[in-house]
């Protein structure tokens, strides 16, 4: 491959040529082979059998329920002998870390179906080991009610923050959209004593930090990262503010409680398991489903979508075919305040609950890594947000039946997977190019 | 469709880019605009595209005045302008970014794709382009990106095409097949504006020709004038397209790269076992399409990349495993591929930009302190030795032109002692009087015994400087020929074709602009 060519032959004519190959020989040459996912999927399938199988009483048994009293149809509950079950879905595990260091060293690529399918292994033996001879039951269904209940505001936030840094506008002020959201609406439906205005209020507050938001952005190319954190501070002083004079004073007219109504889908709130988790929710949550699989459809296959990710990767393009880049900026950033607001409204009447300082807690920022954890994708944010959602559920169940495990670790974990996804361990995530950069003409 | 400026006149703040153009260009004529980098080309091609609204004057089409609140008005108007930097967004496949802005939807705003997907395949085959509707922008070579623009222009019923600098980034091969467009466009009725500062590609291809110097209508010409006196027309003075030189004289190896490899980042061999021999008193230029691994090779050799393998030999130390700072005190001078983002720091002095890689060595500055003093005098020697236009070294070095800056720039890096001198693109985007100056001061390195590796994309300045050119291609030397080669040679090089296929290729089949290289010099 290499050239021998001394100056001294230069004066002559080419002898030797290489012949110009194509790259991918070369790169599965010498592509460094990724151990990381292989390595970790070895460690917690070691762990798995070592803590979860061998520290798993003799004998014991794990129930796991699969129905509430109130369902349709009521499953009876299952019992897995502890230590078996615990071994083989272990051993499982370990047959999976096996394949992935087998396709690793082979530079084999595998798909997403392992650590999904690795995921609910090591899940599931870690629950056999929490449940067992405990007595009590693992309720499987409110497990997963609270992981879409813990979801919801995520899964809205993180749409928020796709929609506008689709089209270039870091939004940082996801967690002030949905406290902005979760105020109007606790105010509104408990000023018309109706949830549903407020559920119609909601999204005009996160709409509206979404302007200033954008105002600044385009209008003064102040940077967004600033403007954003300076709207979440702006939001939880005001709301406390209202809320400590205004909202604590008369709180029968400006902060009592209404809840959206449960809206039972016939027939299909009746499946077994999913049907009561997916099914029985209020509208607030038929409309998340709505949100989301619009968005899927219309970020890649519409006009709307098109646009909007030609202006968050390469807005000067955009300009020259005639698209308006301030004003989709604008739209859009606006509407995924609205999407925000929408998600703050289930923190307060989604839930029946009074509006209460700093409600959010986080969650806005957790959407946000959410979102980067699903690629900018409305799918792989919707899958994101549900793992959080699902982690946080966990931690919840388990610390109310009691386990060996301390239940603050399991609360910790939604902010530990956070942690690793927003650092990349997931791989090269590829935001919007233009993401956070003014056009300026 | 007839394209006509009466006065336009367009300035930023007190600055006039363009001074009461009138230019007329007649329904399938292929008018070329010649002029230096920055004689307001591109500017004036903006301002009929409807990016910048001019200060004074009237364009007309077809005799009917017309005026733009946008690209999106021109474009409607029938103008279609394929930008030197493409307007293509990298992730959208070629269906997405032909569509885009002009997108055939069915109900809900959903995109028609098959009916898009039709109307880029129904260009491309009238116009026999070979380019997949359904590749991503990021995966196809420049030439086919550029193909991509054209659809795009042409899929809104442009009339009038601009091409503003359209072969700066092909091989001789792709321009040819840009000619053969060309001439199919004027055909079919299409006016077609062609800027560049290539003169001999003006020759070969254009009706007629308007030159253009500091924002002015110069002078019209006819492609039968010779190249000297289009030169001196855009120049405005006599000028000698080639640098003199005399025959290198090639000592022992002083630099040498061996089997060097660099991964991107996203995994990518970006250079692949590159080795290069260059000897004392000689120039080696890299040739190649821009993004075949010549950034990667001039970063790796300064440390801005780390290599995975292979060695890097300065006089004998292997650098490989060096910081940037040891390599530059070891003897590279080091010219960046850009001069205002990584030559220089733009609000700094002209003094301060002059010592930016010695402020901590002697005679600079003694421990922690800094001479202040000594820094200026040397920069205000140094800079009236490399023919700096400058009001005083205190100025910031954004004040200068282009050219001044870069004057700066091989003035920092050649007043020190260097053992090797790598330079990227050293004249890009400058006038002719600057590369004149550039392209001398190199070949007075190489005479004092300096191995140079000039990297550079365009043609005319490596049969200008090399001794031996090497040409690369995705990541690869594809080969090393004498610094005489014929073009056509270098251009099948450039597109990966091996040297002695290059050779038989090249002797079958002559592209139009090699032909009109033996004209000029017949």
């Amino acid at each position: 491959m290499s050239d021998q060519h001394t100056p001294e032959q230069a004066t002559e004519v080419e002898t030797t040529a290489v012949q110009a190959q194509p790259l991918q020989e070369a790169e599965s040459r010498l592509q460094p082979i990724k151990w990381k996912f292989p390595i970790t999927y070895a460690l917690l399938a070691l762990l798995s059998l070592s803590a979860f199988t061998f520290l798993s009483p003799t004998g014991a048994v794990t129930q796991f329920r699969l129905a509430t009293a109130s369902d349709f149809v009521t499953l009876p509950a299952v019992n897995i002998p502890s230590f078996a079950g615990a071994l083989v879905l272990s051993l499982l595990q370990l047959g999976l870390a096996a394949l992935a260091i087998y396709c690793a060293a082979r530079r084999i690529k595998l798909g997403v179906w392992l650590p999904m399918l690795f995921g609910l292994f090591f899940v599931l033996a870690f629950l056999i080991y929490a449940g067992a001879g405990r007595g009590a039951f693992i309720p499987v269904v409110t497990l997963l009610a609270g992981a879409l209940m813990l979801s919801v505001p995520l899964i809205f936030g993180a749409m928020c923050g796709l929609v506008g840094e689709r089209s270039g506008i870091i939004n940082i002020a996801i967690e002030g959209q949905l406290l902005a959201g979760a105020f109007l609406a606790a105010v509104a439906a408990s000023f018309f004593t109706s949830a549903y205005v407020g559920l119609l209020a909601a999204p005009f507050a996160g709409a509206a930090v979404g302007g200033l938001l954008v105002w600044f952005a385009v209008k003064y190319h102040v940077n967004q990262i600033i403007v954003g954190v300076v709207l979440n501070v702006l939001v939880i002083g005001l709301t406390s503010f209202l809320y400590s004079t205004v909202l604590t004073q008369n709180s029968e007219m400006w902060n009592a409680r209404q809840q959206l109504p449960r809206l039972p889908i016939p027939g299909l709130s009746q499946i077994p398991i999913i049907g009561p988790v997916l099914f029985n929710q209020t509208i607030l949550v038929y409309l998340m489903y709505v949100i989301v699989f619009a968005l899927h459809i219309l970020v890649f296959k519409s006009r709307w979508g098109l646009r909007m990710r030609a202006v968050g990767e390469h807005p000067k393009a955009a300009d020259t075919v005639g698209i308006n880049v301030a004003r989709t900026r604008i739209f859009n950033t606006v509407l995924a305040g609205g999407i925000a607001g929408l998600g703050g409204a289930y923190f307060t009447v989604g839930q029946g609950l009074a509006f209460g300082q700093e409600m959010s807690a986080g969650q806005g920022f957790i959407a946000l890594a959410a979102m980067i954890l699903g690629r900018w994708n409305p799918k792989g944010a919707l899958l994101a947000a549900l793992l959080f959602g699902f982690s946080s559920s966990v931690g919840q169940v388990l610390s109310t039946i009691g386990t060996p495990v301390p239940s603050e670790m399991l609360l910790m974990l939604p902010y530990v997977i956070t942690i690793f996804a927003v650092a990349g361990f997931v791989g090269r995530v590829r935001p919007p190019a233009a993401e956070g950069v003014p056009y300026i003409k | 469709m007839k394209l006509q400026l009466k006065g336009v006149t367009k300035r930023f703040g007190t600055f006039t880019a363009n001074d009461r153009i009138d230019l007329t260009v007649q329904p399938g004529e292929i008018h070329a605009l010649l002029g230096e980098n920055g004689a307001g080309k591109s500017t004036l091609m903006n301002t009929i595209y409807g990016l910048y609204s001019p200060e004074e004057g009237e364009i007309l089409l077809d005799d009917k005045r017309v005026t733009f609140n946008g690209p999106g008005d021109a474009v409607e108007a029938g103008i279609g302008m394929v930008h030197q930097h493409f307007m293509l967004i990298p992730v959208f496949s070629v269906t997405e970014s032909v569509m885009l802005g002009y997108e055939p939807t069915k109900t809900a705003g959903i995109i028609d794709f098959a009916e898009a997907r039709r109307r880029v395949q129904e260009i491309s085959a009238r116009f026999g382009f070979d380019v997949d509707p359904d590749a991503m922008i990021e995966d196809l070579p420049v030439g086919a990106q550029q193909r991509v623009e054209i659809i795009k222009a042409l899929s809104r019923d442009a009339r009038v095409l601009i091409l503003d600098e359209p072969t700066a980034v092909l091989t001789p091969q792709e321009t040819d097949e840009l000619i053969a467009i060309m001439r199919q466009l004027k055909e079919s009725g299409t006016s077609i504006v062609f800027i560049t500062h290539k003169l001999r590609e003006v020759r070969a291809i254009a009706d007629k020709i308007t030159v253009i110097r500091r924002g002015k209508i110069v002078g019209e010409a006819l492609p039968d004038s010779t190249e000297t006196e289009l030169a001196s027309l855009m120049v405005g003075r006599e000028v000698n397209l080639t640098t003199q030189k005399d025959p290198a004289e090639p000592g022992d190896v002083g630099f040498s790269v061996q089997d060097l490899t660099v991964v991107s980042r996203a995994g990518k061999v970006v250079l692949d076992n590159v080795s290069l021999d260059i000897a004392r008193g000689e120039i080696l230029c890299v040739a190649g399409v821009d993004g075949n691994g010549q950034t990667e090779l001039a970063e790796a050799i300064l440390g801005l990349r780390e290599a995975v393998d292979g060695t890097i030999t300065l006089d004998g130390t292997n650098l490989r495993r060096m910081s940037v700072k040891d390599r530059l005190n070891a003897g590279i001078g080091f010219v960046p591929e850009d001069r205002s983002t990584d030559g220089v720091i733009p609000a700094f002095s002209i003094t301060e930009n002059f010592v930016l890689d010695q402020y901590d060595q002697q005679p600079y500055s003694n421990g922690v302190a800094m001479k202040p003093s000594v820094m200026r005098e040397a920069a205000v020697e140094q800079t009236s030795r490399f023919d700096v236009r400058l009001g005083t070294v205190d100025d910031p070095i954004s004040t200068l032109s282009g050219g001044n800056q870069q004057k700066v720039v091989l003035a920092r890096e050649m007043s020190r002692d260097i053992r090797f001198f790598l330079a990227s693109q050293p004249t890009r985007g400058l006038d002719v009087g600057s590369i004149e100056f550039v392209h001398r001061t190199i070949i007075e390195e190489r005479d004092k015994g300096t191995p140079c590796l000039i990297v550079s994309t365009e043609l005319d300045e490596v049969s200008n400087l090399a001794d031996r050119i090497a040409v690369m291609y995705r990541g690869v030397v594809v080969g090393i020929v004498p610094g005489d080669t014929d073009r056509d040679v270098l251009g099948l090089m450039m597109a990966g074709v091996p040297v002695e296929e290059a050779y038989a290729q090249a002797k079958d089949h002559h592209t139009i602009l090699g032909g009109a290289d033996e004209g000029a010099q017949a």
